[in-house]
Parts: structure tokens; sequence; C-alpha cells
């Protein structure tokens, strides 16, 4: 699609560091999102959520375009034929929405949606309010764009929390503990990788200190109007999804996802 | 000569309507950013609207079929780029007429600075109307209702670069 110029090598190894976390992030996130369709609390939250699955799944499509781009392969293949082990999304997004299966007897977890996806939404922003002055110019316009439908889901995710947070009794509680397992994991996702000095190095993206300041500054507001402690270590319990490591619900969630595109890997979707 | 030769493209373009929105075509709706003829071959880049949006395909396929059926066109590449982003300004005011014949209101002209925004009703006119959902049956469409005339309808979303 765009003809890219010869770089230095380490460049070009962060920068495709970088790419595949933006990239498998928001595939395995929009996944569980689609998960959700039918099932969410009411009819416009379906289709609300739905949407946003939907804009998602082409951020991850942009990304594993840029990643082709950069002779990694078919963008068919980058998102559905490599295996749990080299995939680089954080764990805290690969996980069930809850208990159960969507097709038989779903016990998802509402609050842990609306938590898991807020986080996680806040701190793409910060990323890609960053990646808007990449070194890389590709990644900064893509960045844009990204960024003005991020506008909307973020909207979105801040109102289910706020309001949830503020009802009090049972949904305070669920809320809390949703908040409590998402800390658990959450550093996760603020990681940049084993890579993440050189990003900074070579300005693709700010590091990652500053972008969990700017995180923690974004959200600090929020947190105080509903009595919320900010912590001040996120941790990563289940493992570093940023060195390939993940729990069996990837496993489960890729055998899902890629069972039409095993058919027939070479057909066109 | 070569100008008669882009005329016919721009022709066969405005025959390519948004799929999901059949009154608008892709040129009103700001989505080609540009059109280079050399000879017998023509390059097309579009913009997208939603970069999730699932009617891409359909409408690079129907960009390409208008383009080899109504000109002389051998070689035909369409390309979607992300840069310039677009914005729902892009969208005509011819745009914005053939919006609102189809019960879409078009997107408003200015967002405020706290991003809020205000389309009235594309059927009465009315500027009563609420917001139903701001996520739509399309990636850029809101649901709103009218206190007015009691329609439901729906508004093109508003995107620009500020938000």
């Amino acid at each position: 699609m765009v003809d890219v110029k010869p770089m230095n090598k380490d460049y070009q190894s962060s920068l495709i560091s970088l790419l595949y976390q933006l990239a498998d992030d928001d595939f395995i996130l929009a996944y569980r999102g689609s998960e959700w369709l039918g099932l969410a609390p009411h009819i416009e939250e379906d289709v609300a959520f739905s949407s946003i699955s939907q804009d998602t799944m082409g951020h991850a499509a942009m990304f594993y375009q840029l990643l082709s781009d950069l002779g990694e392969g078919d963008v068919d293949d980058l998102a559905h034929a490599r295996p749990a082990k080299v995939r680089k999304n954080a764990i805290l997004l690969e996980m069930v929405n809850g208990p159960g299966h969507y097709l038989s007897k779903p016990s998802y977890d509402w609050a842990f949606a609306v938590v898991r996806n807020y986080f996680y939404v806040q701190a793409k922003k910060v990323r890609m309010e960053s990646l808007k002055n990449s070194s890389y110019d590709p990644l900064a316009n893509a960045a844009l764009k990204v960024n003005m439908e991020l506008y909307y889901h973020l909207l979105h995710w801040k109102t289910w929390f706020v309001q949830l947070m503020q009802a009090g009794g049972e949904a305070r509680k669920r809320m809390e503990d949703a908040i409590h397992r998402v800390w658990d994991d959450f550093a996760g996702v603020l990681s940049l990788g084993p890579l993440g000095k050189e990003l900074a190095t070579f300005k693709i993206i700010e590091s990652e200190n500053i972008l969990k300041g700017k995180w923690k500054q974004s959200m600090k507001p929020v947190f105080d109007s509903v009595n919320l402690l900010m912590p001040e270590e996120f941790g990563t319990q289940s493992g570093d999804g940023r060195k390939g490591e993940h729990i069996k619900d990837l496993e489960d969630a890729l055998l899902t996802l890629r069972e039409v595109y095993q058919t027939d890997p070479a057909a066109s979707w | 000569m070569p100008q008669e030769k882009e005329k016919s493209v721009m022709k066969a373009l405005q025959k390519v309507k948004d799929p999901e929105i059949d009154s608008i075509s892709i040129i009103e709706l700001g989505m080609v950013k540009k059109v280079e003829v050399n000879g017998d071959s023509v390059l097309i880049e579009l913009l997208p609207t939603f970069m999730g949006c699932p009617a891409l395909d359909i409408i690079h396929k129907n960009v390409v079929d208008s383009i080899a059926e109504l000109t002389s066109m051998k070689e035909i590449d369409v390309q979607f780029i992300y840069h310039p982003p677009w914005t729902s300004d892009r969208v005509s005011d011819e745009g914005r007429l053939r919006l609102k014949e189809f019960g879409i209101a078009p997107p408003p002209k200015r967002i405020t600075e706290t991003g809020e925004w205000h389309v009235d009703c594309p059927y009465c006119d009315s500027t009563y109307t609420t917001i139903e959902n701001i996520f739509g049956p399309t990636a850029c469409r809101s649901i709103l209702y009218c206190k007015s005339c009691k329609n439901p309808f729906e508004a093109m979303k508003p995107v620009s670069t500020i938000m």
C-alpha cells in the first residue's frame, strides 16, 4: 500500500514490536466485545458496543496493514494464523467476559467489561495522542484517524463507569471487584514491551513512564469524582503478554475466531 | 483531452453511492481525495469515513466497476488512504441536502469546544431534538428523536481532528 523507505534495522524492529502490540490489543478486545452481542444490558447498548467493537477491529486491521507494509506478511494471516505464543496483546484484554459461553448460559460480567474497556480505551487514547508526533509518518497519520473515533468510545465508557460507580449498592461493589481485577494486570496494558526504551529513543512513541503518568493524570479527576483512589502501582499477575506469555483464554478465543479462516486460508475475506 | 478523461472519471464516481445511503455519492460525502489520469490509467485515492466500515470493500468494487463501464480507462487503481483523515466537514452542500432527503440529518457545521453538538430534525427542522444513542446502525451515524414531530431519526456523526 505504501512504499516503505529502507530504515535502520534497530529502528524497524522496535517499530514492528510496537505495531504488534497495538494490533493484537485491539484485535482480541474487539473479539471479546463482539461476544457481548445480544447480551448487553439493553438494546441501545448492544448497538453501541457492537459499533465500538467494529471500529476497534478496523483499527486492528489498519495496524496489521502497517505491519504488512513493513514486510511482515499478509494481513489475514497476521490476524488469524499466528499462534498464541507469538501474540503481543496484554493478558487483561484476552480474559473471558465471564463464566459460560455466549452460545450457552453466558454469565458475563458487565462491571468487568466497563472497567476493562474504559481503562484500556484511555490508555489507547494516550498512546494515539503521543503517536500523532511519531517519527514514523504512516503511524502518525493512522493515529490521528484512530484518535477521532476514540473520542466517542471514551465518552461512552466513561459515562457507564461514572454512573455505575455513583449508583451505590450492588453496582458499586461489583465495580470495585472489577477494578481490583483490572489493577492486578493493568501494568501489562501500559507496558511497551522489551523494546520500550528503544521506542522512546527513536521517538516512535514517548516513554512508558511518561505515558503512564498521562494515563493517571487523565483518570485522576474522574476517580476523584467517584471517590476512588489511584493505586501507586499496577500488576502483571497473569504474566507479561508483551513477551508472548498468555493464558488459556487466548488459545480458546483463537480456536473460535479462526474457525472460518481455517476452512480456506487462501481465500480473500 | 486529458480534462475530458478526468471529467468522465468524475462522472463515473458521481454514480457510486454510499451502499447504505443510496441518495449520496462518494464525491458528495467528501471521500474522493485524488483523481489522477495518466494516459489510459487512473489512480483514485479515497478517504474512509470510519476505519471499521464494512462498506469499504463494496465501495472499492463499485468504483472500479463504474469507471470500467463508463470510461475508456484500462488500468484502474483505487486506494484507501488515511491521510488526511476524513472529517465530517468534507460532506458537500449538495451532500448535506442528499442526506436530509434520505432522512438523515447532516453533520453539524460546528462543534463547541466541549465537544457538544446539536442537530435539527431532518423532517420538520425543529431544534427540539434529543440524542438517543451516539452509536447508530452504522459507524458514521447516531440515533436521535424529534420532540416536535415525534419522529426518531438518524444523524451523521460529527468527526473532527479537534476531538
